[in-house]
């Protein structure tokens, strides 16, 4: 159990567009009940979105760090407008902050100072890794399709140059960015005149096959899955295999209760199956998936081989 | 002016013949197996037949470019290695490359060899494209089709090396590099595999109403009535319902082809180097024709006569075409 209590539990940024008021109340709850240890903050999806609540960022940070928990400041996954590369650039040169790096433009911008790697990065093997490392990288946060023997090989790379190492273990996976606004052009909109009509669908805009059948979810540029990543009967496998970091993801259920399961089966206190049972009880009508982790359809939930 | 070269696919032995043939300055083309992004059933080269294929463009004066733009996942890197090893060996004028790890071997190992940076990398940006550029010696970036062509002017402007961009065949909507859709219902991966919306999960079936639906791994990616051409299960090309959308409809876009052969002058105008045609899954008979228009309309510009676009636009008669991003941001 010791090992598995150096396992430090994060709470990635918010992928959608929740309200100011939405983003103050879930971070304060963040801040005095869930046992996450390290939260990224920033918009990584739209430009469009931050001037909503980057006021409040000095503010959550402050909130945030009051409570104990190290606070990562997350750059844009796509850096294509004049606004896009300025706000990568603002968060690239702030010297005092740790960063996690979604874009080779921030790379460059923060060139060999300490940052972390992003999902988007597509740190997929030992190679890019080491190439990174020597680079400033800390931390490497692992893409969400990986499957299992992958991330054990680049975990042990990443370990033996010392850096952390992070996997997504709950949410909807992101499956694809694109220039163009899904969101906007499902109400006939275009991303220039959106009015920011993403703000409806804190979890994301369903999307259904014409038989009818739950498959994707919209938000804004980004396409999500539909099922949420639950990779919390993989926990231990992951991280004797070398990962350091398991990633939670916003979604619009009970996070805090979500850290809590997570926790609790880190700590030995509540058996993966029951504490699994409770996780779906918890994500709602979500269906949950590991399929990734175990080299198939990314959709599908793969029983775990013997109770834990 | 630019010097506008036109890149061609070339996914079989005889599609390379064809390309070159027709007037290609260069060729694109990768192995049989994960490391490119066509890795599909009956296509791409044996290493014999790159040694034949390199004799026959550069006795034509054509280069040949190979592909290793996918990301290797960890334990697999030596299949990248090998292949650049081998197609070091055999002489190929340029590697195009999207995984830094592969870009940094290379770069390394066979400094004398050009390095391309592939749209798989997904640099959009002056300053991503500059970071390939210094540490990697990139010489040629393919720019991601979502920009429009005052902003590939103004990234010209920045960037110290050559700008290629795709001017024909698919269109792909998602940002190139950065998309799992297709891992998500198949368990094949677009980055790590090369593999797309796959031949081998496909069936097309007959629904009691008499309409068809197409499905990829046994989920609906559209619905054709019988009245309806049935279309190839794409995932990002699909219909489907949304709340405001009960009805159905494409999501991300319509099934589409990118022609930008009224673009041509502006595109040359902006300062793009080379024009590369999509299509490494095409037939001879496609490549025929479609490099040949091209070869002629990028000849007729250069010598300042009016292109026959026309017979550019005959190519994709029947199927919808579009400018895509290059035209008017309203796309995005």
């Amino acid at each position: 159990m010791a090992v598995k209590t150096m396992t430090k539990l994060t709470l990635g940024p918010i992928a959608y567009h929740w309200s100011a008021d939405a983003r103050r109340d879930f971070y304060a709850r963040i801040a005095d009940e869930a046992p996450v240890d390290e939260v990224y903050l920033g918009e990584v999806i739209c430009s469009k979105r931050a001037p909503f609540h980057e006021a409040d960022l000095p503010a959550t940070i402050e909130r945030l760090e009051r409570a104990g928990k190290r606070v990562i400041l997350s750059t844009l996954a796509e850096v294509m407008l004049k606004r896009e590369r300025k706000a990568t650039e603002d968060i690239a040169e702030m010297d005092s902050a740790e960063i996690e790096v979604n874009n080779a433009a921030g790379l460059f911008a923060r060139g060999k100072r300490p940052h972390r790697i992003g999902p988007f990065m597509n740190a997929y093997n030992e190679a890019t890794i080491a190439w990174m490392a020597g680079q400033g990288a800390t931390h490497v946060c692992l893409p969400a399709e990986m499957p299992a023997p992958a991330i054990a090989a680049a975990a042990r790379a990443a370990g033996a140059l010392g850096l952390g190492v992070e996997v997504q273990v709950y949410g909807r996976a992101s499956l694809a960015v694109s220039a163009r606004c899904y969101h906007a052009r499902a109400h006939g909109r275009t991303k220039d005149n959106c009015q920011f009509v993403c703000e409806e669908d804190s979890d994301g805009m369903p999307l259904r096959t014409r038989d009818d059948r739950p498959i994707l979810r919209v938000n804004g540029i980004q396409t999500l899955s539909e099922s949420y990543i639950d990779l919390l009967p993989e926990a231990a496998c992951l991280i004797a295999d070398g990962v350091t970091h398991l990633r939670l993801m916003p979604q619009a259920v009970d996070m805090v209760a979500v850290a809590q399961v997570f926790r609790d089966v880190l700590d030995g206190h509540v058996p993966t199956g029951e504490a699994d049972a409770h996780l779906a009880m918890l994500s709602g009508h979500a269906g949950l998936s590991n399929g990734f982790y175990h080299g198939t359809a990314g959709y599908r939930r793969i029983a775990a081989a013997a109770p834990a | 002016m630019s010097l506008a070269e036109l890149i061609c696919p070339a996914g079989t032995p005889a599609a390379l013949r064809t390309a070159v043939d027709a007037g290609a300055d260069a060729v694109y083309c990768g192995f049989q197996d994960a490391t490119n992004a066509r890795n599909f059933p009956g296509l791409n080269f044996t290493p014999d037949e790159l040694a034949e294929a390199v004799a026959y463009a550069h006795a034509r004066g054509t280069k040949l470019l190979l592909a290793l733009n996918t990301y290797p996942p960890a334990g697999k890197v030596d299949l990248w290695r090998q292949a650049a090893d081998t197609g070091a060996r055999l002489g190929v004028d340029s590697f195009i490359v999207a995984d830094m790890g592969v870009a940094d071997y290379i770069a390394r190992t066979y400094p004398g060899i050009r390095l391309h940076l592939s749209v798989q990398a997904a640099a959009s940006s002056p300053e991503a494209i500059r970071y390939y550029c210094e540490n990697f010696g990139v010489k040629r970036v393919v720019l991601p089709r979502i920009l429009t062509i005052p902003e590939i002017r103004q990234i010209r402007r920045e960037i110290p090396c050559e700008i290629e961009t795709f001017i024909f065949g698919n269109h792909g909507l998602m940002v190139e590099g950065r998309c799992s859709l297709t891992n998500y219902l198949t368990g094949q991966s677009t980055n790590m595999d090369g593999v797309c919306s796959p031949a081998s999960d496909v069936e097309y079936v007959r629904d009691a109403d008499g309409s068809m639906s197409s499905q990829l791994a046994g989920f609906t990616i559209d619905r054709f009535g019988p009245e309806e051409k049935t279309g190839y299960p794409t995932i990002c090309k699909g219909r489907y319902a949304a709340p405001h959308r009960p009805e159905g409809y494409y999501a991300f876009e319509e099934p589409i082809s990118l022609n930008l052969s009224r673009l041509l002058p502006d595109l040359i105008e902006a300062g793009v180097h080379a024009f590369k045609i999509e299509g490494r899954q095409r037939s001879k008979s496609y490549v025929r024709g479609v490099v040949r228009a091209f070869r002629a309309a990028v000849d007729d510009i250069k010598a300042g006569r009016e292109a026959n676009i026309a017979d550019l636009i005959a190519l994709t008669e029947g199927q919808k075409q579009t400018q895509g991003a290059f035209e008017t941001k309203k796309w995005r």
